[in-house]
């Protein structure tokens, strides 16, 4: 089969005047016709704005202006971005009907690079999950395998690129939301450093952990659309005050004289196909030039925990304001508590109400010292454990997920099962590190494979450098059949 | 106070700062707009929107913590949880272990000084109005609610318990509002909302006895709310404690009509605000440098404004308790510069203080809008005897008028020209003259007859003369 056509290359051409912005998109839009039925990936298809934009595209090109970097380039946007007019629900039902009346920031961002918004992806509940099970309107499914999870949360973006709805997509990371779907669907998803990109506009789940990160099919596209929607934002305040690294330009330096370590914690708990694929991914690096090391961050198997009780702790709070007083559900009840308890009691899902009940509890006084303050502790150590193995290797490698995706409702009634497989992929986000899901191959069971590089903070240049390297090595990796009808 | 008992009085006073635009966007900061025009994706809580602090008003509470002596330091920002419709996102963003200003002070008119805890920032909440009968929230047909107000910037100054008397808590709401006022951080608007106080009451048998069990009195619109309720308040305290009950730490709400305040909620059903360190901030932390650069924008404050006055009366023997009164009266309105530049013109400083509390203070705002040269002006013609008191007042009323002008001109117009020194000692000579048998009296020594011939001068000029001037001619005449 053909490779679906490369991002970078797409916006070459429709900057150059060689192939329309719309023809583009009506590619793609054939595409989400034969296949979104089978995969749900979106939550909304936006066929006539992304139309009226590709058209706006074309326009300025014919006019000799350059629309940017990604001219024409269809990008798909999970479901908690918000965009003016167009509703953002979360997959929730508690957003029932709003439209925000602003574009986040990414969203600006894109526009003004050129790109044409495709649709909005389905996404666990507020991104509460690892399968996109949660979502009110439906699990998506895994183009590799229609009876598959294609993990979450942003599954719905992950499977849109997988399955060639869209060459690129946003998610969201919180806890390995990007990178975990990524893994499973084949695809590259990557996890900034917190600060890098702007949160304004991303509706919140646990703000001092969420961050906005690219999925594409080829490393160079991700890092392509990860130049795009960085760089500091006036809007965020935690939004860093220094220029994001450019990464697009280093893909080709290589790791010669690098120090890859493998992080063996990682290692422990992955199925035997997974960690075989790590090793072969290290030694592809190996060979390309880099030192390997075992590395032991020992800080890391406590990251799971620490996790369970600051992200839920900081989602109680964020999602306080579904109230039914301002926007979306409002379930009537004779006064305002009753309103109140009525509209979240049908607005939300069991995996969000479960959330906000432990994170009210962690909060609480009497409790909050025992949990939530004692894993802010553990955060701390989690950054000094990666910071004394950044002092000896550039960057780690492991897994991504422990294993290959999972069927549909094998774990979604074991809740303990689910936040496992998140067990690689949360530490990054606790110490606010980047951190690159890059396909590597099928496993035994023929479905894809993800390998893992995290960095140190601000270390995107050295990632996606690395991550280009074991791109070349990965061994092929079947394409979904439905991209692969689609695309020929 | 009852005798025997003491009262132990801490205030908690919220105060909105005067900004252009609210804490965390960059909606304005407006009172008494159409509701629900002053708000963005951020005061109305949308999902995804975040906070960015404004400076304007982190330099206006660091003024605020300059003028009340604390020190300012590093700081953070916590979420404070509860479920509340006026409360856009559910949780309020305030200052919690580690507010901006701690451990300041604030000397009252009488000395007596009251220890500051903290001056922390926080946002307001919107409003909510009850539609029904009671315009309470229970049994409301329905509510409504105004988010203009949502987001806007707020300094809570918690004082130390260190107040004993109901006169001394409103002093110090007083005193707090003045250099609010002074400091440019509010308006001190009671009646609208823009200063709203919190009194922390409870009593005890012995000055050195522990502390009672407290309660927080809510709803207090003026000083005058404040001091009925605190007075109430003690009363109740002790009523309950001399008949063998306990005080029950609660917060009580004013009724201003009934005189009395009423349980609100008792400490056992005290929200839990679940606070922790709001992640969509960063910690606040002043540099030295900021800090100083606030501090040399601050104007004088009240208590140097009054001691700026009493100096100047230490020439004529010091102030007066009256005076005392008047120099506070003129500090509040913000006329004391009237004063000091009338002084350093020449005038004493008596008829400065004297003219400026009693009749520049009935319309303070014009007095505030008038050069103070033109005021210097008349303060001159009265005290060099060319305009009588009453002549003067009739020329400030017209220079409030016409918003300031020359008083020499105005008082000719008014006909007060003819009360030149000649014709003052002409008319004198009249008196004088016409009157033979008092005037040898006069000259013999009955210095009562100064009074009469003072009478005659004003009968015949219908009151414009000067008495001053009057009583020096007659005593040049006599030699």
């Amino acid at each position: 089969m053909s490779a679906p056509r490369p991002a970078l290359e797409t916006a070459t051409m429709v900057r150059a005047g060689e192939e329309s912005a719309v023809d583009v998109l009506e590619h793609h839009l054939a595409v989400i016709d034969a296949g979104e039925e089978s995969i749900h990936a979106f939550n909304l298809v936006l066929a006539d704005s992304a139309r009226e934009r590709a058209r706006a595209v074309d326009a300025r090109v014919a006019a000799g202006e350059d629309p940017g970097p990604l001219a024409g380039v269809p990008v798909a946007l999970k479901d908690n971005l918000c965009t003016r007019g167009v509703p953002t629900t979360c997959s929730s039902r508690i957003l029932d009907g709003w439209r925000p009346p602003y574009d986040a920031t990414v969203v600006t961002r894109l526009a003004e690079a050129g790109a044409v918004v495709i649709g909005k992806t389905n996404m666990d509940e507020f991104a509460m999950g690892s399968s996109t099970e949660t979502s009110a309107f439906g699990a998506t499914r895994n183009p590799h395998d229609t009876s598959r999870v294609p993990g979450g949360s942003s599954g719905g973006s992950a499977a849109a690129v997988a399955a060639g709805f869209a060459p690129l997509a946003l998610g969201s990371d919180t806890g390995g939301s990007i990178r975990q779907p990524a893994a499973l669907c084949g695809v590259v998803g990557m996890k900034p450093t917190y600060g890098t990109v702007s949160r304004y506009g991303l509706v919140a789940f646990a703000s001092s952990l969420d961050q906005i990160g690219p999925f594409a099919h080829t490393v160079a596209d991700a890092a392509l659309l990860f130049d795009v929607i960085g760089g500091h934002d006036p809007l965020d305040s935690t939004s860093l005050h220094r220029p994001t690294p450019r990464v697009l330009s280093v893909l080709d330096d290589g790791v010669d004289g690098m120090t890859v370590g493998v992080l063996t914690e990682f290692l422990d708990g992955a199925a035997p196909d997974v960690a075989a694929r790590v090793h072969q991914a290290a030694e592809s690096l190996a060979a390309a030039g880099a030192r390997i090391e075992e590395v032991s961050v020992p800080e890391v198997t406590l990251g799971l925990s620490a996790y369970y009780l600051i992200a839920p702790g900081e989602a109680s709070s964020n999602l306080a304001r579904y109230d039914g007083v301002r926007y979306g559900l409002r379930v009537d009840a004779p006064d305002t508590v009753a309103m109140n308890t009525a509209t979240r009691s049908e607005g939300f899902g069991a995996e969000v109400k479960r959330r906000i009940m432990l994170g009210t509890y962690v909060l609480s006084a009497g409790y909050m010292d025992a949990y939530y303050n004692q894993a802010l502790k553990v955060r701390t150590r989690i950054i000094e454990g990666f910071a004394a193995a950044y002092t000896r290797c550039d960057v780690l490698l492991g897994p991504t997920a422990p294993t290959t995706a999972f069927a549909i409702g094998a774990k979604v009634d074991d809740p303990l099962t689910m936040y496992l497989s998140d067990v690689c992929t949360i530490p990054s986000n606790l110490a606010g590190h980047p951190a690159i899901s890059v396909p590597f191959g099928p496993g035994d069971d023929g479905l894809p494979v993800g390998v893992q590089l995290l960095g140190p903070a601000l270390s995107e240049g050295t990632l996606f450098q690395v991550a280009a390297v074991v791109e070349a090595a990965a061994p092929d990796q079947p394409a979904p059949r439905l991209a692969a009808g689609a695309a020929s | 106070m009852t005798s025997g008992w003491q009262m132990v009085i801490g205030l908690e006073v919220h105060c909105e700062l005067k900004t252009a635009t609210k804490l965390f966007c960059g909606c304005p900061n407006v009172f008494g707009d159409e509701p629900n025009t002053n708000v963005c994706p951020n005061c109305l809580g949308l999902p995804g929107s975040l906070p960015v602090l404004n400076q304007q008003a982190v330099e206006l509470a660091m003024a605020i913590g300059t003028a009340l002596h604390c020190e300012i330091k590093p700081s953070t920002f916590h979420r404070k949880n509860y479920f509340y419709p006026d409360q856009a996102k559910d949780y309020q963003i305030s200052q919690y272990d580690e507010p901006l200003n701690v451990n300041g002070h604030l000397d009252l008119p009488d000395g007596f000084r009251v220890g500051i805890e903290r001056a922390h920032m926080e946002e307001d909440t919107g409003k909510t109005s009850h539609a029904g009968a009671s315009g309470r929230i229970h049994g409301a047909d329905y509510s409504l609610v105004d988010y203009n107000r949502s987001g806007v910037p707020l300094v809570e100054i918690v004082s130390d318990p260190d107040m004993r008397t109901a006169d001394q808590a409103r002093a110090y709401v007083t005193e707090l509002r003045a250099i609010l006022v002074a400091s440019g951080a509010s308006d001190g608007k009671m009646e609208e909302g823009s200063m709203r106080v919190d009194a922390n009451v409870s009593v005890r048998t012995a000055a050195d006895a522990p502390f009672g069990t407290r309660c927080e009195i809510k709803n207090l619109n003026s000083v005058r709310s404040l001091g009925r309720a605190i007075e109430y308040e003690a009363q109740r305290q002790i009523a309950l404690i001399e008949s063998g009950e306990a005080v029950v730490q609660q917060t009580r709400h004013w009724d201003e009509g009934a005189g009395r305040t009423e349980a609100l909620r008792s400490k056992e059903d005290a929200y839990d605000y679940r606070y922790f360190l709001e992640p969509d901030l960063v910690p606040l932390v002043p540099d030295a440098e900021w800090i100083r650069a606030v501090g040399d924008t601050l104007g004088m404050m009240p208590a140097e404004r009054r001691a700026r006055l009493v100096g100047l009366l230490e020439e004529s023997g010091g102030a007066t308790d009256a005076q005392r009164d008047q120099i506070t009266t003129v500090v509040d309105l913000g006329l004391d510069d009237l004063v000091v530049e009338a002084v350093a013109g020449g005038v004493g400083s008596g008829l400065a203080l004297a003219r400026t509390a009693n009749e520049a203070a009935t319309d303070a705002d014009a007095a505030r809008a008038l050069d103070p040269k033109s005021y210097l002006e008349l303060l001159m013609l009265e005290a060099g005897g060319l305009l009588s008191a009453t002549q003067a007042k009739a020329v400030l009323a017209e220079l409030f008028v016409r918003g300031g002008g020359d008083p020499a001109a105005i008082a000719r117009d008014k006909g007060f020209e003819a009360m030149s020194e000649d014709s003052l000692a002409a008319t004198v000579a009249v008196a004088v003259d016409g009157h033979p048998d008092e005037w040898g009296r006069y000259c013999a020594g009955d210095d009562k007859l100064a009074g009469f011939f003072t009478g005659l001068v004003m009968k015949a000029t219908k009151g414009q003369a000067n008495g001053k001037a009057v009583a020096a001619e007659l005593a040049r005449l006599r030699g």
